[in-house]
């Protein structure tokens, strides 16, 4: 049959069948998330009365999140928001200071101390939960300001893992920047702080953006720190708060968990399809060297 | 020239004085937070968290004082944060792993001994009161006491007793010296006191002049139950005689019975071994490690497949409307996986989840994804599917493009049909470049606690695990339950002897990466 076809009208063929795959291919992908756009629309707020193309329109899910005491929706995305800046912004600092003697200096046990990091790196925070939260409930005995339940504890944690995480990124960077600029300012007596916050910093700023915008988006994600290290509602952040829509009676609460689920999502999706292609290319290139 | 020369070599001068004030500040701050902290915890009796403090306090010193470590400044903050938040509890879990930490053993020894000293009994003969109760309109209780001596006591629940002389606000006194109210309180007569359980269960007094009501007319002063022997080191139960001796932070008499708590202690191997003495313990763990395993297989074979697949068919430039096909693909990576985790919890659900009316008005089926524990795995591997293929799909499709074109052209002018060319130049060269991430998505998937845990919480549970066991349970999921889930008691111990085994594993797995990417590196250099 086919070689009856020109060669025109079999790359056709080709690309008619690639396009039946890709169709298969994007409902799997993207039919969970018309699901919930529906539910969250649906004002009958249970998951059996949930259709893909609900009867009614109506916000009243949206409302009962913003409405509700017992799910401090609003409060959750503020938390949220505030862990995941601060987070984001002092480890992109101790990251950007630590990598850069890597980089620009040699000293003694410099390699030694880039593999230990990248050991220890090795095993993630959960891991070590028990022990984790063993030494808040310690440090908040000392100091309850930074004990359990308290936002400077699990950004103290999140904090602990900053190093390993970026500083091989980081330094990558700093090395693809030539010495030359440095030495010469060096020349004209410029101290390493100097040539740090005046040359390579500006420079660094694109790279810096995105290493800002992925710590943001795995802060903003994480569930088992926050959830052991956070006792009540009003201080969970939201993706500890969405859980607890699937406790109890998960399929009557269906609506207004849709409805917080895009609201988190929301910001989350805009930085990735906005920056795609920055985002991957830090992301593979990180990974490859990582 | 010459100016300007001058003017900057000042302007420098001057940096480095502002730099030095400065510097002295922050180490004035910081050395004072640590002796305060230091002091602090070994005040709150956590030593070992003192000493840390203290070592790491000290080492910041030196680093910001030498000369020579100045590179070390730079990265000072960050290295304070690792040492305390990164690796003291890995070297904390190692110590807790060879203890018995955990419910029933919270506290330190002394601390045990103490509060078992503060307990007190109502022993059978003993210093007697006639008593007389009384109640106030928040049915809070009050006793009035006498004794053989004529002596009187007014008692409240958790306050020394008063005596009678110098009691306050007391009604008229009838012919026994009773008064008919105190204060708010106004007095019980017998038959309200006999229809009542509240009273006789109150204890009134402080701790150290307990006293209890024994029968309708007799109140007791209670007495320590424990009498601590230094020497013998063993707890002495007066109420029975029993004799209880330390052993392994559990108070244990001759006869094998067990004071309700003990003391944090060392226990050895004993959390290792737990598991091979027993064989509820052990069924119930091999089936888990053997199904983490192969999960994180699983999990990482099929992301890579449908990646590699859809970054092979759609890698055609030629093809029209590649990037919206591709930025739809990309979509499940978008959103944080949290929320599509639990999204796909409802979509699962087994009476009212999308999937199952599909099924059911399809086929008319209706799987318990949720009961049957291989449907809940295979439930797992296809949401894991759906969140994990786009990374693989932008990495290969990053790694294919890198393939050198002649390498096709030359296979193609041997006449290696398009399955030879896969299997023998795409597949190998791309291992090559994605092998390394393989691994460490399998190390990802091998700790993937947010799925397990968010979709399905382990379930569906393994019937008689004296812990709380799923057949969906991986490791890091199973040491969750020991430790945090509600409900149970906290094996604190057990919980992170598993963690090391979990650690030992996943060292393994990333030292064989870190050798394969040196390999790697070699032939990159050499090509």
């Amino acid at each position: 049959m086919l070689k009856n076809l020109s060669f025109k009208q079999r790359i056709w063929v080709g690309h008619g069948i690639r396009w039946l795959i890709a169709l298969v291919l994007i409902f799997f992908a993207i039919f969970p998330v018309l699901w919930v756009i529906s539910a969250s629309l649906n004002p009958s707020n249970s998951l059996a009365s949930a259709q893909l193309i609900p009867d009614h329109i109506g916000f009243d899910n949206y409302k009962y999140l913003f409405e509700t005491p017992q799910y401090p929706f609003p409060i959750w995305l503020w938390n949220s928001i505030k862990i995941s800046t601060i987070t984001t912004l002092l480890s992109v600092s101790i990251t950007v200071l630590a990598a850069y003697p890597f980089s620009r200096l040699r000293f003694k046990g410099r390699q030694t101390m880039l593999k230990m990091i990248l050991l220890i790196q090795v095993f993630p925070g959960l891991l070590a939960m028990i022990a984790m939260f063993t030494l808040i409930t310690q440090f908040g005995a000392i100091v309850p300001a930074l004990g359990l339940d308290t936002h400077a504890g699990l950004i103290m944690v999140y904090l602990g893992g900053a190093m390993g995480v970026n500083i091989w990124l980081m330094k990558g960077f700093f090395d693809t920047i030539p010495r030359d600029i440095d030495e010469s300012a060096m020349v004209d007596g410029a101290s390493h702080w100097q040539i740090f916050t005046q040359l390579l910093l500006p420079l660094m700023r694109p790279i810096l953006v995105v290493i800002a915008l992925l710590t943001f988006i795995g802060t903003y994600g994480d569930f088992i720190l926050a959830r052991i290290l956070l006792k009540s509602t009003e201080q969970y952040p939201l993706m500890v708060g969405l859980f607890i829509f699937t406790g109890g009676e998960f399929s009557k609460k269906w609506g207004a968990f849709a409805a917080g689920a895009l609201i988190g999502a929301l910001p989350i999706m805009t930085i990735y399809l906005l920056l795609q292609d920055q985002i991957v290319g830090g992301l593979t290139q990180g990974a490859v060297k990582g | 020239m010459e100016v300007s020369e001058k003017r900057k070599k000042k302007a420098q001068q001057s940096a480095t004085l502002w730099q030095v004030s400065l510097r002295l500040f922050l180490l004035l701050a910081l050395d004072g937070f640590v002796i305060w902290f230091t002091l602090g915890a070994f005040a709150e009796g956590y030593a070992q968290l003192g000493i840390v403090v203290a070592l790491i306090g000290g080492a910041s010193n030196y680093i910001i004082l030498s000369r020579d470590l100045y590179p070390l400044r730079w990265m000072l903050v960050g290295l304070i944060f690792m040492a305390m938040f990164a690796i003291w509890p890995i070297i904390l879990t190692v110590f807790v792993a060879f203890t018995n930490y955990g419910d029933g053993h919270l506290v330190t020894k002394p601390q045990s001994i103490e509060l078992f000293l503060q307990e007190r009994y109502l022993p059978e003969g003993g210093s007697a009161y006639t008593w007389t109760g009384y109640i106030n309109e928040n049915d809070e209780y009050a006793l009035w006491l006498q004794n053989e001596a004529g002596e009187s006591y007014l008692a409240y629940p958790g306050q020394t007793l008063i005596s009678g002389a110098e009691a306050e606000g007391l009604g008229e006194l009838d012919e026994n010296g009773i008064p008919a109210s105190v204060a708010d309180y106004k007095r019980l007569n017998a038959l309200q006191v006999a229809s009542n359980q509240t009273i006789s269960e109150t204890q009134f007094g402080s701790e150290l002049d307990g006293v209890r009501i024994r029968s309708a007319r007799e109140a007791s002063q209670l007495e320590p139950k424990y009498e601590y022997d230094k020497e013998q080191d063993t707890l002495l139960d007066v109420e029975t005689g029993t004799v209880y001796m330390a052993n392994q932070g559990t108070w244990t008499a001759k006869n094998g019975a067990t004071l309700p708590f003990g003391f944090r202690a060392s226990v050895g191997l004993d959390n290792f071994t737990r598991f091979f003495k027993s064989s509820a313990l052990s069924g119930p763990l091999l089936h888990i490690i053997s199904w983490n395993f192969i999960f994180a297989f699983l999990s990482v074979f099929m992301t890579f497949s449908l990646g590699l697949i859809i970054a092979y068919i759609y890698n055609d430039r030629t093809l029209p409307g590649r990037k919206i096909i591709q930025s739809f693909l990309l979509i499940p990576y978008t959103i944080p996986s949290l929320i599509t985790i639990i999204i796909w919890r409802g979509m699962f659900n087994n009476e009212v989840g999308v999937i199952n009316r599909v099924l059911e008005s399809l086929f008319h089926i209706a799987p318990a994804w949720t009961v049957e524990p291989n449907l809940a795995k295979l439930a797992i591997l296809i949401v894991n599917l759906w969140l994990g293929y786009p990374y693989f799909m932008l990495v290969t499709s990053g790694a294919l493009q890198a393939i050198p074109e002649d390498l096709y052209e030359a296979a193609s002018i041997d006449g290696a049909n398009a399955f030879q060319k896969f299997f023998r130049i795409t597949l190998p060269m791309l291992l090559v470049s994605v092998g390394p991430l393989l691994v460490a998505s399998f190390v990802y998937n091998f700790n993937n606690f947010n799925l397990i845990f968010l979709f399905i919480e382990g379930g569906p549970p393994i019937p008689n695990s004296p812990t709380r066991a799923g057949y969906t349970d991986i490791l890091i999921s199973y040491v969750y339950n020991f430790a945090f889930a509600s409900g149970r008691s906290k094996e604190y111990g057990l919980g992170s002897a598993i963690t090391i085994i979990i650690f030992i594993i996943v060292a393994v797995i990333t030292l064989f990466q870190f050798k394969y990417t040196r390999m790697w590196e070699e032939v990159g250099e050499n090509a």
